[in-house]
């Protein structure tokens, strides 16, 4: 595990905005997950994983809920869909945005201390 | 107890909020989080998949003393070889649904993975239906 990493400090090391979820910093992160494909998301990521990706319609939001991860980043500089910002809110995710590239992302997150989930 | 949700084909918005209440449920009346987390994989991919495959179809779990049975019954198409959409990568879903980051032929694998026991049967030009059984721990933990 790393050092108890939170959403809230991603979100200052990685300058992200807060679109959504903003009462939810306090989640605490246990792995990442870089995915596009939302069914590769269903069996890879687990509970508090910080997820990144370039989806930006709502169903990233039921993915998440139903994941259990303790945020979703939405790299390169896509704008989520109003409705993906209303339901991350109801369902209390934090949506983070940053023009920032999925790779660079990644790369951050992994300086951060954060590791990939071992597929088991 | 059971229960039971409508899906409709095509409808994006509603889409995963079966899965979503299944999950939240089962989470209230005391399941543990793995397992609601695995029944909530299963469901979820069934959803999707009569949302982007089929017309319209009901999915539904029975919450039994020691499973959770998960069904999923739909309206539509069908599926012509069963062995080879159950294979990682097949998948027929049009392009603005790929789009999505829908159509990785997952889903299907995913559910198989999940549960402890998943029956798949479909009828070409009727429809499709899923039958899964994810098994409850036992007491001891083991
Ligand atoms: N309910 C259904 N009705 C008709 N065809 C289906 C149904 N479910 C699955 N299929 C067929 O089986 C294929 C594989 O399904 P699977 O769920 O594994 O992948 P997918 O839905 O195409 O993509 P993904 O689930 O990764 O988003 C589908 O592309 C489709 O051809
Ligand atoms: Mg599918």
């Amino acid at each position: 595990m790393n050092h108890q990493v939170r959403v809230r400090d991603i979100v200052n090391e990685l300058e992200c905005e807060v679109a959504a979820g903003a009462g939810w910093l306090d989640n605490q992160v246990s792995f990442g997950y870089s995915s596009d494909l939302l069914s590769d998301v269903m069996a890879g990521a687990g509970q508090g994983d910080v997820w990144v990706t370039v989806q930006i319609h709502q169903n990233i939001v039921a993915v998440a809920s139903l994941t259990g991860v303790s945020a979703i980043i939405v790299a390169g500089g896509a704008n989520p869909a109003h409705e993906t910002v209303l339901k991350a809110d109801e369902e209390g995710i934090p949506l983070l945005t940053t023009a920032k590239p999925s790779f660079e992302v990644s790369g951050m997150l992994y300086l951060m201390g954060i590791r990939g989930r071992v597929k088991k | 107890m059971r229960l039971e949700y409508h899906v409709v084909g095509r409808d994006f918005q509603a889409a995963g909020g079966a899965a979503a209440k299944i999950k939240r449920t089962l989470r209230q009346i005391g399941i543990d989080a793995e397992t609601a987390r695995r029944v909530g994989i299963v469901a979820y991919e069934a959803e999707m998949n009569i949302v982007i495959h089929a017309y319209r179809g009901t999915v539904g779990i029975d919450i039994l003393p020691e499973r959770v049975n998960i069904y999923a019954d739909d309206e539509g198409p069908g599926i012509s070889d069963i062995a080879l959409a159950m294979q990682v990568g097949y998948s027929t879903a049009p392009e603005d649904i790929r789009e999505m980051g829908f159509g990785a032929g997952l889903g299907l694998p995913n559910m198989k993975r999940y549960s402890d026991e998943l029956e798949v049967e479909s009828q070409v030009g009727s429809g499709t239906s899923i039958r899964a059984v994810i098994n409850l721990p036992t007491k001891e933990g083991s």
